[in-house]
């Protein structure tokens, strides 16, 4: 009775602003005909659009793993000082609003930024990489790897410190303990967070947004149909495709993650 | 004793682990550059010339009296989003920890969906859905519900972990069979027991409020402009430096906040920390 009465104001509040709305949202490709549901598969442009959001965020996900991965082997076990407040520096763009990376990224890499000043005295030519997929990129990476730094030094924290050393004091050779030490002590951590860096990526919209990207992303394709062209049925229908999507990875990862997957997500 | 500092000699003398280390040092630039070319570029005259053509602080004031508003109403919104969780989510986290039926898990997974499904995805949904009622789409409580919704969930997670540990349950036990009634039982005991994760809750409300765009740019009326929307449009409108000087004002505005949250959580936590399992 008590816990009825605790949860229901959680429960209304979701119920109206989100079960509702999104029950509406998913019945509105219907009035255009159940095709329109599988329209990011059918529709040439939506699907190329999909593909290269995939694409664009798996490859960020291994990228920022492998490097935040070495990152939080470096720093998880090592006490200097400044560790804590380098960490906390390494983490900071987490506070940061998407825009603000996709802006630091033109600010480097745009037409008036440091790196076109030095491909100019060096080259002779102001090289840009801000509007296109490299900059897409690494805009992407800059947000995915704060993340992914604080899960892998938590991990390596607690560590166990002595099946590396038995193992280097046996003469392992490298690869062997990057193989049989470290990944199956970071597996778990590596699979949860990739599942949401991965999720995150495929739905990142303020970056993309701010570099206006000529490397189209499924954010921006929901967002140009719904403003530009008043095309609600369609925008519903990709963005369904979208959550879909990042959901079930989510959920995948949950699922054969158990413990470690919540651990990160919190 | 000799054999310890030998050890530690020959450990300082090498470098270890040279490949990790680059690999962080590049990581620490790649990180930390673009924060002082943007704080930088906010304060010359001109981006273009750079450091040769003087420091100012007039696009500080002139981003100060074109956005300054949205810097407030950014705080406002976010701490407005705390206090909703608070009341909605920690009664309803207490709830969840207490009930082993399939109905709460099944809340508790559906309560997490918003964080799981692009911003975009409620966005669109909460205008199809209210669009029409102008009173409420105008006005900041309509960005006020998105935020809720998506910042419920980790609200609602970090609570009931906490008031899921089985000291918890009996010292609710021993505080009920005192004959304390289930207000005081709830604000009196635990909610002061599990205080450290009621404030680490609020701290990732805010944070994730203030900086919360996807949503955002799609919910707000020229009159609802907040600090990320501001940020975007003067990405896309004004000459570099002064979007570099609001990026700089965001840092400001934003950050002290947040590190002042962080350090009383982390007071609250010293306090309580070791309550209720080993105190008094």
């Amino acid at each position: 009775m008590i816990a009825a009465f605790c949860i229901a104001p959680a429960a209304v509040v979701f119920a109206a602003f989100w079960l509702l709305p999104m029950a509406e949202l998913a019945w509105l490709p219907s009035t255009k005909g159940a095709a329109t549901y599988f329209a990011v598969l059918t529709e040439p442009r939506y699907l190329k659009s999909l593909v290269q959001t995939t694409v664009l965020s798996v490859a960020v996900t291994l990228v920022s793993l492998v490097v935040a991965a070495a990152v939080g082997l470096y720093l998880g076990r090592r006490e200097f000082a400044g560790r804590r407040l380098l960490l906390s520096v390494l983490t900071l763009p987490l506070s940061f609003p998407g825009v603000i990376v996709g802006f630091f990224v033109i600010l480097v890499g745009g037409r008036q930024g440091p790196f076109a000043d030095l491909t100019d005295a060096l080259a002779g030519q102001r090289i840009t990489f801000a509007y296109g997929l490299t900059g897409l990129f690494l805009a992407y990476v800059y947000f995915s790897l704060p993340r992914a730094i604080a899960s892998f030094t938590a991990v390596v924290e607690r560590m166990d410190r002595e099946l590396e050393e038995a193992a280097r004091s046996l003469a392992a050779p490298r690869w062997a303990i990057v193989r049989d030490v470290w990944w199956p002590a970071l597996q778990p951590t590596a699979l949860a967070v990739g599942a949401i860096l991965f999720a995150t990526a495929m739905g990142a919209f303020g970056t993309a947004f701010t570099l206006a990207s000529r490397y189209e992303v499924l954010p921006i394709t929901i967002y140009n149909e719904f403003t530009n062209y008043a095309n609600f049925a369609l925008a519903a229908s990709l963005s369904i495709a979208l959550g879909v999507m990042t959901w079930a990875v989510l959920f995948v990862a949950r699922r054969f993650g158990g413990a470690a997957a919540a651990g990160a997500a919190a | 004793m000799r054999g310890g500092a030998d050890v530690k000699l020959r450990r300082r003398g090498r470098v270890d682990a040279p490949v990790l280390l680059g690999i962080t040092v590049l990581v620490t630039l790649f990180t930390v550059l673009p924060m002082l070319v943007s704080v930088g570029a906010g304060l010359t005259n001109n981006f273009s010339r750079g450091w040769a053509s003087g420091f100012t602080t007039r696009w500080l004031v002139e981003v100060w009296s074109l956005y300054g508003a949205t810097a407030w109403r950014s705080v406002a919104l976010a701490l407005s989003c705390v206090v909703v969780a608070l009341l909605v989510g920690v009664p309803c986290a207490w709830a969840l920890a207490r009930s082993r039926s399939r109905w709460a898990r099944a809340f508790e997974e559906l309560l997490t969906l918003p964080v799981a499904v692009p911003g975009l995805a409620t966005a669109l949904a909460l205008i199809l859905a209210y669009g029409e009622l102008r009173g409420f789409r105008q006005s900041f409580a309509f960005i006020l519900v998105g935020h809720v919704v998506f910042t419920l969930p980790f609200m609602v997670r970090t609570v009931a972990a906490a008031f899921a540990r089985d000291d918890l349950v009996a010292l609710e036990e021993a505080a009920r069979s005192l004959g304390a009634s289930f207000l005081q039982r709830f604000l009196g005991v635990l909610v002061p027991a599990i205080a450290p994760s009621i404030v680490a809750g609020s701290l990732m409300v805010f944070t994730l409020s203030v900086g919360e765009f996807n949503l955002t740019w799609m919910l707000h009326t020229p009159l609802t402009r907040t600090l990320p929307v501001g940020l975007a449009d003067s990405y896309a409108s004004m000459r570099i430096e002064i979007g570099s000087a609001y990026t700089l004002v965001f840092f400001v505005v934003i950050l002290p906040v947040l590190w002042g949250m962080q350090a009383a959580a982390r007071w609250i936590e010293q306090r309580h920390g070791a309550l209720p399992s080993h105190g008094r």
